[in-house]
């Protein structure tokens, strides 16, 4: 038996003691769901670099684990060790998951208004069942992608945001996942997230590890805009230096919605992100911003495609990354401009330092252009620091390590600046700055 | 307070420099003239220890310590600092930031504590009043979209918050109008004590009228060939550098 095939009954294997585990869920609607894609899961192939889509990313080493699924070992840690990736507990949301479980201990789930239900998936699946049905894998297709199948058959625990038409959430929705295990465990985090028409929310959802054993992340995020919702979404993704971190995000955009999202990346050994936003109606808006920090051997692979389906819609993409070491870039950057979208704007940039001689960046847009009548461009960047503004910094009296820090720092604001919460971009600072000073900055 | 001593510098493999002797003390200013392309800024950037110059020979001792020994961001904290020909502009990092970065640098160096925001804050408007700076460039960017006597102003303006021992100025007054003229020439003259020495380079004897130096050097072909005092520079405005670079020839081959 190939070492492959060995792995994948081990994961089917796992999913039948998920099952079993599932009393009554499994009698549920979704579950049907499951059990179509462990069947995809089965006869899907792991991608390797010979897929187009993963040529820069080899994840065979991700294929050499076992890991188990989640729930069913928990290292129990004190709520202190977490305090400081929250945000104040007053003036947040918070919703916390270790090892893609929910955790009622550490979450505090307050002052929610009226139409407004933030909760586990699995609670949605009985209580909102009409909701489930209409969203829940209705945009992350697993048809094609073996790590969505795999996320689509675990899916039970995960962050369900569902705001009504009108509702505005007051407070911004912190949701965090945390990995502590002393076994190298598999999570799921499934977020189903529904914005209805008009309505208005910030969502920061954060990853971090606490525990240093090898894990494996495997995240699938739907986020949908009914007609004029506004939603701000940061992700921040800190896991350990041994994590594997494998997130899909995507979001669909109804007419005249607008969201941003920020892309921020430190953490994991190796990271893909795939972010798709559509347009699936007229005169939406888009923000796409992303910022990484490579170091030591970590490789973080940024996927995003911008799919304008829909005339008069707008879209402004800007990623950034900053890579030391030995660390590797991967951006790939889709800009889809259907035949009828006419009257688009689309915009993207990329912008890559690189930070020592062994550091490697593979960038690559890709535009393609249906509508005539548009506006599109592109730019991709790669450079070092400024010589000169070093040597100015230095003349007035920075060390080599502050100057370069300022200068990184300078670079990588922009991306984060805009972010509206407060607290959240000064965590971002504040983290930024830390991974700055650890990292080898020599030349 | 510094002391070079036969300097030979090449610069991408050329000598721009070729033997250089300038002894500053405490309480001098220094004006060194010359024309383009003599190596003025080579001998200013030196100083402040730009690393692509390659040293040949001969020594630096500032304070009685080996200036060539130290990385650039230690001679600035010992209290030397060049005001550029062409300062850089840093997008993303604003000025404030800066200083505050540079005086605490400087600061800790020295074995003092960080300085605290109220008195950071007093200390930069008494010298931005120094050189009437519009306030609003702090939050700017360092030198970024600003005017080129903006920038020479900016140059000054640090100076004076850093409180450098040896302040070279290189051309500070090129690009100037007279009124700006006459403010960066205050601020300096402010700035001059008997406990400081200042290099002043620059190519016009107008700076001259308002920055009275003590010496006035000609530089040309990387080589010092005449020393005088302040009358040496209306002499250099009324004749050129022709008579000097041709006494200096004769002497040479006498
Ligand atoms: N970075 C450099 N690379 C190559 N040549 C240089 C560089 N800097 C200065 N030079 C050369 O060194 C000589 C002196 O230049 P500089 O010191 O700038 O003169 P000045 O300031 O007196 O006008 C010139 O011939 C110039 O072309
Ligand atoms: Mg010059």
């Amino acid at each position: 038996m190939s070492k492959i095939t060995e792995l994948k009954n081990w994961y089917l294997d796992k999913f039948k003691d998920f099952e079993n585990s599932l009393n009554g869920e499994s009698k549920l609607p979704f579950h049907q769901t499951r059990i179509d894609a462990i069947q995809k899961f089965s006869d899907l192939n792991f991608p390797t670099i010979k897929d187009e889509e993963w040529k820069f990313t080899n994840i065979s080493s991700l294929l050499n684990h076992n890991f188990k699924p989640a729930s069913e070992n928990v290292l129990e840690f004190d709520h202190s060790i977490i305090e400081k990736y929250l945000f104040d507990e007053k003036e947040y949301i918070t919703i916390v998951f270790v090892n893609g479980v929910f955790s009622q201990k550490h979450s505090n789930i307050h002052s929610l208004g009226e139409g407004i239900v933030i909760s586990n998936l699995k609670n949605a699946m009985v209580e909102h069942p009409e909701v489930i049905e209409k969203y829940l894998g209705k945009f992350a297709g697993y048809e094609k992608n073996i790590f969505t199948a795999l996320s689509t058959a675990f899916a039970k625990e995960g962050t369900f945001i569902f705001v009504k038409e009108n509702k505005i959430v007051e407070k911004p929705i912190q949701v965090l996942f945390v990995t502590s295990s002393n076994e190298e465990v598999f999570s799921s985090p499934r977020n189903l997230f529904v914005f209805g028409i008009n309505s208005q929310a910030k969502i920061i959802e954060s990853y971090v590890g606490v525990s240093d054993k090898t894990s494996f992340t495997n995240a699938v995020t739907e986020v949908i805009l009914e007609m004029g919702a506004v939603v701000e979404h940061v992700k921040v993704q800190d896991e350990s230096e041994r994590a594997y971190h494998i997130a899909r995000t995507e979001i669909d955009q109804e007419r005249s919605s607008n969201y941003s999202s920020y892309n921020v990346n430190f953490g994991g050994t190796i990271v893909r992100n795939d972010l798709t936003t559509t347009f699936n109606d007229e005169y939406g808006f888009c923000k796409l911003n992303g910022l990484y920090l490579g170091k030591g051997n970590q490789l973080i692979d940024n996927h995003t495609l911008m799919n304008h389906a829909m005339p008069h819609c707008e879209s402004h993409e800007m990623y950034k990354g900053i890579l030391t070491d030995k660390s590797r870039g991967v951006f790939n950057g889709k800009i889809f401009v259907k035949r009828d979208a006419q009257k688009t704007n689309a915009y993207q940039q990329n912008k890559t330092l690189l930070l020592s001689e062994d550091a490697t960046i593979n960038t690559k847009p890709q535009l393609e252009i249906f509508a005539d009548d548009v506006k599109c461009s592109h730019g991709a960047t790669v450079g070092q620091l400024d010589k000169n503004a070093l040597f100015y910094l230095r003349t007035r009296g920075l060390s080599d390590q502050q100057a370069k820090t300022i200068l990184i720092y300078a670079f990588a604001s922009d991306v984060v600046h805009s972010i509206s919460m407060r607290q959240v971009r000064d965590h971002l600072e504040k983290l930024l700055s830390e991974k700055l000073l650890t990292a080898d900055l020599k030349d | 307070m510094i002391e070079i001593k036969n300097l030979k510098v090449n610069v991408e493999g050329k000598e721009i420099l070729k033997g250089i002797n300038l002894t500053v003390n405490k309480g001098e200013v220094h004006a060194i003239m010359g024309p383009n392309g003599s190596g003025k800024s080579t001998l200013a950037n030196v100083l402040a220890g730009r690393e692509e110059y390659e040293i040949i020979d001969g020594t630096i001792l500032f304070e009685g310590k080996n200036l060539l020994e130290m990385s650039v961001e230690d001679r600035a904290r010992e209290g030397v600092f060049l005001a550029f020909q062409y300062p850089i502009e840093i997008p993303g990092v604003s000025n404030t930031n800066l200083l505050k970065n540079a005086v605490n640098s400087i600061r800790k160096y020295r074995g003092e504590e960080e300085i605290d925001a109220v008195d950071l804050l007093a200390l930069i408007k008494e010298k931005m009043s120094l050189v009437e700076m519009n306030k609003e460039l702090l939050s700017r960017s360092v030198n970024e979209g600003f005017s080129g006597g903006e920038k020479k102003r900016n140059e000054i303006f640090q100076m004076a918050v850093l409180e450098p021992k040896l302040a070279i100025l290189d051309e500070t007054d090129s690009g100037l109008d007279i009124d700006a003229l006459r403010i960066v020439a205050n601020g300096v003259n402010k700035f001059r004590s008997s406990e400081n020495g200042i290099i002043l380079v620059t190519h016009y004897q107008r700076l001259l009228d308002y920055i009275i130096p003590d010496f006035v050097h000609v530089l040309n072909d990387g080589k010092i060939i005449k020393s005088g005092d302040k009358s040496l520079a209306l002499e250099l405005e009324e004749k050129g550098y022709d008579w000097v670079k041709d006494q200096y020839a004769e002497m040479a081959s006498a």
